[in-house]
């Protein structure tokens, strides 16, 4: 199918952007990669007055390393950010999570801040981030503000975005450790991820986190020596939910059965 | 600033197969289709419309995207390579083309232009790729006929030499 009309601006710097949003507020959908909106858009499942294409603004396509957090541009892709080169030492979840988004060529336009802004509940780099304790940067005319992950991500493609806000850029904490793993359940790779889990190891603790079983990802800090009984409480607290792919009570048995292994191979790679 | 309203036909210019054409779109006028109903490029087939199928990618400075979530606007003064480019004088296969038909890696033909240019783009960045490198990019395509193990085949013809 075919996307209703809608006027296209095309703004050269941020300021500009701001300015527009301020105008159009939620009339207006910002298109970075536009690898969920244009489908959105094709299906009609969503419409917008307005599309404001940020995805050659120069100053949003922009990696910094800022020493204990990595700043990424809205206008990065998913495929940049897998080919940068410190990936793997500064960001090593990413380096597992990244290879689960989408396809490769869907990486190639789909944009970092793009996915985070997007908020499926299932997807890969909500969860890293929400798990690694990152944070998004919003600017309007009204200023900036810097909110928490789990402050920013409410439910189902729910976020705390204001209509007239960008997201500028997301922050992930650098280097906490190899001590990572990264594993997803899907129908074929390249689907979206059924649930989707992923660990960091600490000292003598392990952050899990878990994508598809609520509306938004959930992180939970466990004993290390006490990691299977935990993940077990946990899985029977979860309510999960009901979709085309999956029942709640397969979610939650993939839970159970994936969480250990993921919490597992996290401890190995800290070592 | 570049700002059109929704019913507004711009001329809009591109270089297809390295030679600058250009044709009316309005803003909600898809890559895919421009290409095939204003440009005459019919080489780029158009499948699902969602991301899903694979079959309209094209290269937009060489990067392999998906036409049909891609605006015609949004490549305004950029370069684009269909299928058509691939070929060389007189029609000669290329090689990623020639392993195609050694290794009968299709049949109706419908989804090759995507798997050709998604190809195109991988093999640039990694000449030597395994198998489990090209399944991996091949999961980006949908192929109805040929159960996909021709395709491989082909890939690593190309990959090897």
């Amino acid at each position: 199918m075919k996307p209703r009309p809608f006027d296209y601006l095309r703004p050269d710097t941020i300021e500009e952007t701001v300015a527009l949003l301020a105008e159009y507020g939620e009339d207006a959908r910002v298109l970075a990669g536009g690898q969920s909106l244009v489908p959105m858009l094709n299906l009609r499942l969503i419409e917008a007055d307005a599309l404001i294409d940020i995805s050659q603004i120069a100053a949003l396509d922009v990696i910094s390393d800022r020493g204990d957090k990595i700043e990424i541009g809205a206008a990065v892709t998913q495929n940049r950010l897998l080919a940068w080169p410190q990936l793997a030492e500064k960001l090593p979840l990413l380096a597992a999570a990244l290879p689960h988004v989408g396809h490769f060529q869907a990486r190639n336009r789909g944009t970092v801040c793009g996915s985070i802004a997007h908020a499926d509940p299932s997807s890969e780099l909500p969860l890293a981030l929400a798990l690694l304790g990152g944070e998004i940067v919003l600017k309007s005319k009204r200023g900036e503000r810097v909110l928490a992950a789990q402050d920013f991500h409410k439910d189902m493609l729910t976020t705390a975005r204001a209509g007239d806000e960008l997201i500028t850029s997301v922050r992930f904490p650098a280097g906490k450790g190899a001590g990572v793993a990264f594993r997803e359940v899907a129908r074929r790779h390249g689907d979206f991820a059924i649930i989707a889990v992923a660990a960091v190891a600490e000292d003598k603790h392990v952050r899990l986190g878990v994508g598809g079983m609520a509306g938004r990802p959930l992180v939970r800090r466990i004993a290390m020596n006490e990691a299977v009984a935990a993940i077990a409480a946990w899985a029977d607290e979860l309510e999960g939910y009901e979709d085309l792919h999956a029942s709640a009570a397969m979610r939650r048995d993939l839970f159970r059965n994936l969480a250990p292994r993921v919490v597992e191979e996290a401890i190995r790679c800290a070592v | 600033m570049r700002s059109l309203k929704k019913d507004e036909r711009v001329r809009i210019g591109v270089t297809l197969n390295g030679r600058k054409v250009a044709a009316e779109a309005e803003p909600r006028m898809l890559l895919s289709d421009f290409l095939r109903h204003a440009l005459g490029a019919t080489g780029t087939h158009v499948g699902c419309e969602h991301g899903i199928c694979g079959a309209c990618t094209v290269l937009i400075d060489g990067v392999a995207t998906r036409s049909c979530l891609t605006l015609a606007v949004q490549v305004e003064g950029r370069e684009v390579k269909t299928v058509e480019s691939l070929a060389g004088a007189n029609g000669a296969l290329n090689p990623l083309q020639q392993a195609f038909r050694d290794n009968h890696a299709l049949q109706c033909g419908f989804c090759t232009p995507g798997i050709l240019m998604s190809f195109t783009d991988y093999l640039a960045r990694n000449p030597h790729p395994s198998e489990a490198e090209i399944r991996d990019v091949l999961n980006g395509h949908l192929c109805r006929c040929t159960g996909y193990a021709g395709i491989v085949k082909a890939v690593k013809q190309v990959a090897k030499g």
